[in-house]
């Protein structure tokens, strides 16, 4: 166990370290920094003090061990566009996109599961006939067409729930969280809706084909011949079995949420860290988008580590020769 | 959670002094990106400053000057204007207002990484005369002096030492200081909460010196939330469903139907701003045209084609949905100096625009890249393309380059541009500011040419603007009306129009429009 | 040629495609869509690139049907006086253009990764799957985005206006390329140890004439069910790049750039210039997506 944990982590490793390198490539070299910072009217020597300040006449490698240095402290410098350490401005952004994602997993969830295990259930019926158009329509928008829809029926037309931002929210240490008011409760449910649609026809369309796959089983066709009731085989053996398939997926899923996240919030000007990256990217904001690459790297490779785990524990047959064979 | 405590005991020690909180909650589409008030000469910025500071000179619902903490002002003698201070002011924190910070704040607004310099060129220095009295020693008589200094904001100067923020913050050197988001003024709004991109929030100052005028007597507004919302139809579905009161910046193909809205209500105005398009007059050969060897701008004829060539009463018509002044000239009639005659245009004659191109030396027209920016002026970028189409119809291909406000600026400003749109707003309400500088050839003096990135330079021009700085009375005025009629005959510009600025708001919320498109919630009311 | 013909439709596929009425629909879309794209430089009742032929006077103007429509412009025009209808053509044409190219791509570089990986195994093999479990978890909008974002800041604005149209491709077939060679490779490990590729490697034929002439032929049927699922997909990546506005060009608007521009007037009553490309987008995205379903179980005997 502990040898598997160690080896995937030093896997992971190579990984952060090109993103890195990317990183620091975009935030030393793109836009020639030192030309920015000095505007129009400036002497050979005024440039060549500020290039020593900065260290740019250092090697590459010191330069970039001095970033990654940096960056382990969580220094990235200040952004261009707001004049704020880049570290701060991601910090306030974080609870923003974090809540949205959870809540959008949590719904995506309770709603996928049970949807896909009836139409696994009852292939045929028009209930499930009718959730898989729907899935596939679900599949076919895109998500800022669905974003915009609901901003026009909800908040236009019936006015019932807010089109923009976060609501109130209370600050838990330096935690602000939009669960604890009505306001933000409110402000929460079409941006979930809208981000959490996409994960909720996958993991519906997903335990829908491990159900069927699982009920052709001979096992599940014995345990039907012993005279166990559907409910006890659809729920006691079926269903268990196709749990591991979707921890996985819904697992990786909460980064493709993260970064579906940079749409949602878009549309309903949401304040986490993917409208910010993508007003970095509108103003070439440099060292907001090295950090936001960095950090999402960072949390992607950990979300697969995580994954990689619960697998390991789940599903015995892995201990063995994992990496060998096809999927 | 002692915060909180601490919020509600000071809601129900205003409760007894107030009858109710009032709350309003409004929107545009940028947010300020520093809270100094000497850094960034900007009306994002200031549309949040001016409520939290106050210049020695106020401005009045129409624009004219008013006492602020100054109460009395006289040019003394020619060089030297004398400012009698409000007694008993005091500073959001607790500092006394004294002479020393306002000749701190002159100061301070005088330094390179200011960009508030146009308001301060003329002067010299500001000292202390008595204990309330400040004088200020301009290089040259200056007699439009109030007209600027009502554009300068005094900060506390013993509380800027303590946090190390004696000049203004570099926004290009990136760096941050205490005041990028800390303020502490003497204004009729404290700033309370400050989350750059997110919101703003800012307390009603009851201490505040100005209340007891008539003017603000009304005004009832307790507390502001400014939360920037920069997508045109989420804003707009904020208003509609209550969610914000006021938005400043309403697009325009919205108010009709904002109009026919239930409990919304418009307010149209015009602003002190004109758009039109500048172009490099200097350079031998343009940077960015297929034309090599000479530069297709500096013949006459060729400027006067692509002017010939818009169809301005379509743009005011569709583009702007009327929600325009069409103009032949750079500034609008608010601001000293107009001259009617002078407001003329060169008609829309697209036969007279091919002949003239033709007469050039360019029968099949050229290429050129326009520069425009697409979230700065009202339908900017949609302005942009309607000219390209223009100009495809006599000739010229034009190939357009939007960008946002962050690039477009920097990019112009390197004069790295061939042709661009470019919007001017007068705050002194004079026309030396803008002849100043867009006209001025770029000679090193104070405020001469710094947004004339086409390097436009014209002998006689400079005289004149040279004799708007010196001299007054009928002097300066002939010498305005001259300079207007070389501006009419001689295109350094293509004028476009002023711009129109409708505020739309819920119908219980009341606020002055004002033509400097700045919104003062002193004399706003909420029912 | 006739005999294919012939078996095309004595096929099960062929079988299976007319007794379903929704792929039939779907496939009737899809080639509306596509001929209305491909051949829109002629069929368009304008040519919306031509500066020169718009006016400002035909701006706003509703489709034809409603009281104050042009007949000229069935689906009415847009903020410069652009015809929608042909608007959506020329924007399709490019949303299909990126969307296909960048499928092409990932499917060339995911087939020939995955037939190497698959064939030849041990080191290379690891080092390939390791990349794509990496590549896997990273959302592809994301890679899309990031790919982009540095291009955009690693080139001047001019440069980068030439050739954005290329760095879209490449930064939505970037992003697909894994699961293309995932399933190439499963089959590949399948194939590899059948007898006819043991014989042929008997016989010493060389290896790289036994990927392509032997595996490939019999690994294409999944990575065809793979490119057009992924067809969708690309399409949508584009579009959401361009509603960001961080796609292709404002000078050759996509159906997502029709999308953004048109967001901005759809509550002031000007819905036409947003609905038609959002329709004409996911009447193109979900025919296609049926259609990928349809071959998928179609080639899965399993299902069936």
């Amino acid at each position: 166990m502990f040898a598997f944990i160690v080896s995937r982590i030093f896997q992971a490793l190579p990984v952060l370290l090109a993103v890195a390198l990317i990183s620091f490539a975009m935030f030393a070299y793109v836009g020639d920094p030192v030309a920015i910072m000095l505007g129009q009217d400036y002497t050979q020597a005024q440039r060549d003090a500020l290039v020593a300040e900065l260290g740019l006449d250092r090697p590459f490698w010191v330069q970039f061990a001095t970033f990654i240095g940096n960056a382990a402290q969580g220094e990235f410098g200040l952004s261009y566009r707001l004049s704020r350490p880049v570290a701060d401005l991601i910090a306030e952004r974080a609870p923003a996109t974090l809540e949205l994602a959870f809540t959008a997993a949590a719904l995506a969830l309770i709603v996928g599961v049970p949807m896909g295990v009836y139409t696994g259930l009852y292939r045929n019926s028009w209930p499930s006939r009718f959730f898989l158009t729907f899935s596939l329509i679900g599949v076919s928008l895109p998500t800022f067409l669905i974003g915009i829809l609901l901003i026009l029926v909800f908040a236009v037309w019936l006015g019932w729930l807010p089109s923009f931002g976060r609501g109130d929210t209370v600050a838990l240490g330096g935690w602000t969280t939009g669960f604890l008011t009505l306001t933000g409760l409110k402000a929460l449910v079409l941006p979930a809706i809208t981000l959490g649609l996409f994960q909720l026809t996958l993991i519906m369309r997903l335990v829908r084909a491990e159900m069927l796959e699982v009920l052709r089983t001979d096992y599940i066709k014995f345990a039907r011949a012993r005279g166990l009731p559907n409910r006890a085989v659809h729920f006691g053996h079926a269903l268990k079995n196709t749990l591991v398939p979707v921890i996985t997926i819904v697992g990786l899923q909460l980064g493709a949420i993260i970064a579906f996240a940079i749409v949602t919030e878009t549309v309903f000007q949401w304040p986490g860290m993917g409208l910010l990256f993508i007003q970095s990217v509108g103003a070439a904001d440099i060292p907001v988008m090295s950090a936001y690459l960095l950090l999402i790297s960072l949390v992607f490779v950990t979300i697969n580590l995580i994954v990689d785990l619960l697998y390991y524990a789940v599903d015995p047959r892995l201990r063995i020769g994992r990496g060998k064979g096809g999927h | 959670m002692r915060k909180l405590l601490m919020a509600a005991a000071l809601g129900l020690a205003l409760g007894g002094a107030m009858a109710e909180a009032r709350t309003v909650r409004w929107s545009a589409s940028g947010d300020p990106n520093t809270m100094d008030p000497h850094s960034q000469n900007l009306g994002t910025v200031t549309m949040v400053l001016q409520q939290i500071y106050d210049p020695l000179i106020q401005r009045t619902q129409d624009l004219g000057l008013a006492p602020g903490l100054a109460t009395r002002w006289e040019q003394v003698e020619p060089n030297r204007w004398r400012f009698w201070l409000r007694q008993g002011v005091k500073f959001h924190e607790g500092q006394d207002f004294t002479a020393e910070d306002v000749v701190f704040s002159i100061t301070r607004a005088q330094a390179p990484t200011s960009n508030y310099g146009i308001f301060v060129d003329t002067i010299d220095r500001a000292v202390q005369a008595e204990p309330f009295v400040v004088d200020i020693v301009t290089r040259v008589p200056d007699p439009i002096l109030p007209n600027k200094i009502a554009s300068v904001f005094i900060m506390s100067r013993a509380w800027s030492e303590q946090h190390n923020a004696t000049r203004p913050q570099n926004t290009r050197a990136r760096e941050e200081m205490h005041t990028t988001r800390a303020t502490n003024g003497t204004g009729a709004f404290r700033l309370q909460t400050r989350e750059p991109d997110v919101r703003t929030i800012l307390a009603r100052n009851n201490d505040w010196w100005g209340w007891q005028e008539p003017a603000s007597r009304e005004g009832n507004i307790t507390e502001i939330i400014y939360r920037p919302i920069s997508s045109d139809a989420t804003r707009i579905a904020a208003l509609l469903s209550g969610e914000i009161d006021f938005v400043l910046d309403p697009p325009l193909q919205d108010l009709n139907r904002l109009r026919a809205a239930q409990g919304i209500r418009v307010l149209e105005g015009p602003e002190v701003r004109t758009i039109f398009l500048a172009m490099d007059v200097h350079r031998e050969e343009l940077l960015y045209s297929d034309v090599r060897g000479r530069n297709p701008l500096r013949d006459l004829r060729v400027r006067q084609a692509l002017y010939h060539a818009i169809d301005i009463q379509a743009i005011h018509r569709t583009t702007m949905r009327g929600q325009s002044v069409v103009t032949g000239t750079f500034f609008p009639p608010q601001v000293n100096g107009y001259v009617r005659e002078e407001d003329v245009r060169l008609p829309y004659d697209q036969a007279r625009a091919r002949a003239l191109l033709a007469e050039a030396g360019f029968p099949n027209g050229f290429g050129i890249t326009l520069d425009c920016p697409n979230n700065r002026y009202i339908n900017d970028e949609q302005i942009c393309q309607a000219i390209v189409a223009m100009w495809a119809r006599v000739g010229v291909r034009a190939q357009l380059n939007a960008m946002p406000l962050n690039l477009f600026f920097p990019k112009i400003q390197r004069d790295d541009t061939s042709i661009y749109l470019l919007g001017w707003g007068v705050p002194t309400l004079d026309a030396l500011y803008s002849f100043q500088s867009l006209l001025r050839s770029r000679d090193g003096g104070q405020g001469n040419g710094i947004w004339n990135y086409g390097r436009y330079s014209n002998t006689r021009m400079d005289q004149l603007i040279d004799i708007m700085v010196n001299q007054s009375g009928e002097a300066r005025t002939n010498a305005i009306r001259e300079a207007l009629r070389i501006y009419r005959e001689d295109v350094p510009h293509i004028p476009l129009h002023h711009q129109m600025i409708p505020w739309a708001m819920r119908a219980n919320f009341q606020i002055p429009h004002m033509a400097n498109n700045q919104p003062y919630f002193r004399w706003a009311r909420m029912n | 040629m006739d005999q294919a013909i012939r078996r095309f439709f004595d096929s099960d596929l062929w079988f299976s495609f007319t007794r379903s009425p929704v792929t039939i629909v779907s496939a009737i879309v899809a080639a509306i869509c596509i001929l209305g794209a491909v051949f829109a430089p002629w069929i368009a009742p304008h040519n919306p690139f031509d500066l020169a032929s718009l006016n400002l006077i035909d701006a706003f103007k509703p489709p034809a049907w409603t009281e104050e429509g042009a007949r000229e412009y069935v689906l009415g025009t847009d903020d410069q006086g652009r015809d929608v209808l042909s608007a959506i053509m020329y924007g399709a044409r490019v949303s299909l253009l990126v969307g296909i190219s960048a499928t092409v791509f990932a499917t060339l570089l995911g087939v020939s990764l995955g037939l190497l990986a698959g064939y030849l195994g041990g080191a290379i093999d690891s080092l390939l799957m390791r990349i794509c479990d990496i590549q896997l978890t990273f959302p592809s909008i994301l890679v899309a985005l990031l790919v982009d974002g540095v291009v955009r800041a690693a080139l001047p604005r001019e440069v980068h206006a030439d050739i954005a149209l290329f760095v879209v491709i490449f930064a939505i077939g970037i992003s697909e390329w894994p699961k293309f060679a995932r399933t190439v490779r499963g089959s590949t490990l399948v194939e590899r140890n059948k007898e006819y590729v043991q014989a042929a490697r008997v016989i010493g034929v060389p290896k790289a004439r036994i990927m392509v002439s032997h595996v490939l032929p019999n690994v294409i049927g999944p990575v065809l069910v793979v490119a057009t699922l992924n067809l969708g997909l690309a399409i949508l990546s584009e579009a959401t790049l361009s509603f960001l506005g961080v796609g292709v060009p404002p000078t050759q608007p996509s159906l997502g750039t029709l999308i953004r521009i048109g967001n901005d007037f759809l509550f002031s009553g000007e819905w036409w210039i947003t609905i038609f490309p959002g329709v004409a987008l996911i009447a193109m995205v979900l025919s296609v997506n049926l259609l990928g379903d349809w071959l998928r179980d179609a080639l899965n005997p399993k299902l069936r």
